[in-house]
């Protein structure tokens, strides 16, 4: 198989090259999402800041267990959020992971479900956490 | 294989010269075939592959059948298992799908327990593509041959064995009365003939029915004017491997082993199945921790075609029915890693992979989350 045939090159830079890999030790959230799918698996931890009372995503971090498409969804994820506002962050669609990778091949759309749904899931965990 | 293209471009089926020219050139490869697995050339068709040839094999056999019963095993080729499924959905078959043990072997008891009176076709692979597993063929030859002289006397219908041999055709054995089938499918690229191309060895008298309509081209049992210059090519592919097999076969082993050694010295990777008693070409393993496709995409980066039977790499998403078969869970499938080895690797080739894999895994593994 000619991986540049199935994937797009920022996917490829993403694997070959990945972005905020490893762990936040202290996360405001984090969430692990399996894909009972294909058997992958994605951990998401974030670090929030407060400036002027607004929620911003300071750090945010991936592991994952999983083939190109997922570990390039999950890195590319780290990479949108990191700075947004929370609440702006929160609305980030599986579309616009796809887009920003350049495209998924059909059979790997899921593994963008993955990212968003593992975004959504590390920001409730962290709203859950710091409810007061 | 060239001149067949522009210069000998005759229609075989054509009495003028240049017809006879292409008819004498598939005549001659069908001869090479006939005579590598040891049969008459009449009981040899060319098709498009070992997948056309399965297809003949299985649905020409039981055409003229009421209600027949096939036995196969649950590692075979797609070809073989989509076939059986499609005769079981038209209501034109029941099949039955035997287990394999651990090491991907069916048991020849097995085989005997399940054939029942209307049991009229057993269909095996010779050595599986994804493992290596050699199975007992000429064992359960003998076995069906031994059935079928007593079914001569209870009025049974006999019953015949087909057997898949596309992955023995460079390493084993093929001689068709020493394995005891009845039918062999094989394809052409799997010995360096092109792809595309293939055949069915039917042994005399077996009933089968053509399933592609149309001219009488191969003794009426596959319509459609013959590829010939492909057809060329697979006789003089044929023809190397009778005078090469077992030097080749011996190298790639060699080769095969030194894989395996340097591989499992790596923490947390498993063999799959027994590599002594597989075919010598295929090394395949389940690396825990790690996905197979992005095991294949960083190999890919150094050069290293590799496989595997992860879900991620099937377009159906579904892990290797093979691995599954053999008892290993999807999350084992997961991080599956297949070789195939042919005979110009080399012992530099096989070294460089046992360098580069275990920096890989190590990044994988570091990039996945703790469980």
């Amino acid at each position: 198989m000619s991986f540049s045939q199935l994937y797009s090159e920022k996917v490829l830079e993403h694997v070959r090259n990945p972005q905020n890999m490893g762990e936040i030790k202290k996360p405001d959230g984090v969430a692990t999402v399996g894909n009972p799918v294909c058997g992958d698996i994605m951990r998401l931890y974030i670090k929030i800041e407060k400036k002027d009372g607004k929620e911003y995503i300071k750090d945010a971090r991936f592991q994952t267990l999983g083939c190109g498409a997922a570990i390039s969804t999950s890195s590319i994820i780290t990479t949108m959020v990191k700075g947004k506002p929370l609440n702006e962050a929160e609305k980030i669609t599986k579309t616009a992971i796809m887009e920003a990778l350049g495209g998924l091949p059909p059979t790997k759309t899921h593994c963008s479900i993955l990212a968003a749904d593992a975004l959504k899931k590390a920001i409730a965990n962290y709203r859950q956490s710091h409810k007061k | 294989m060239q001149p067949y293209f522009s210069l000998h471009y005759g229609n075989p089926s054509e009495p003028h010269q240049w017809g006879q020219q292409a008819r004498a050139a598939i005549d001659e490869a069908r001869e090479k075939v006939a005579q590598f697995l040891g049969a008459k050339p009449q009981e040899i068709i060319f098709t498009s592959g070992a997948t056309e040839a399965i297809n003949l094999a299985h649905k020409g056999l039981i055409e003229n059948i009421k209600y027949p019963h096939i036995i196969t095993s649950s590692i075979e080729h797609k070809a073989v298992l989509e076939t059986c499924k499609h005769l079981e959905k038209l209501g034109m078959a029941e099949v039955t799908y035997l287990p394999v043990d651990k090491d991907g072997l069916v048991k020849v008891e097995d085989v005997e327990k399940s054939i029942k009176p209307e049991t009229v076709l057993v269909s095996l692979m010779y050595v599986n593509n994804e493992v290596g597993t050699i199975q007992p063929i000429a064992e359960i030859g003998k076995l069906i041959q031994k059935i079928n002289v007593s079914r001569l006397t209870s009025h049974l219908l006999r019953i015949f064995f087909h057997t898949d041999a596309t992955q023995a055709i460079q390493y084993l054995d093929c001689q068709v009365a020493k394995l005891g089938v009845d039918l062999l499918s094989l394809s052409g690229h799997k010995f360096y003939a092109p792809k595309g191309v293939g055949v069915l060895y039917f042994k005399k008298g077996t009933p089968i029915v053509r399933q592609q309509d149309g001219g009488g081209q191969e003794y009426r049992l596959r319509a459609g004017t013959e590829n010939v210059p492909y057809i060329v090519a697979l006789g003089k592919a044929i023809e190397q491997i009778s005078n090469f097999q077992f030097p080749i076969s011996n190298k790639i082993k060699k080769l095969r082993d030194r894989l395996i050694d340097g591989v499992l010295k790596i923490p947390k990777v498993k063999l799959v199945g027994d590599s002594k008693k597989n075919s010598p070409h295929i090394a395949s393993f389940l690396v825990e921790g790690v996905e197979g496709e992005a095991m294949m995409l960083l190999l890919s980066d150094r050069g290293v075609a590799a496989s595997s039977g992860s879900a991620c790499t099937s377009g159906l998403l579904e892990p290797s029915h093979v691995l599954l078969a053999m008892g290993y869970q999807p999350q084992q499938a997961h991080g599956s890693l297949r070789f195939s080895l042919g005979k110009e690797n080399t012992q530099e080739e096989i070294d460089e992979v046992v360098q580069v894999l275990p920096g890989i895994i190590r990044q994988l593994r570091r990039m996945a989350p703790k469980l």
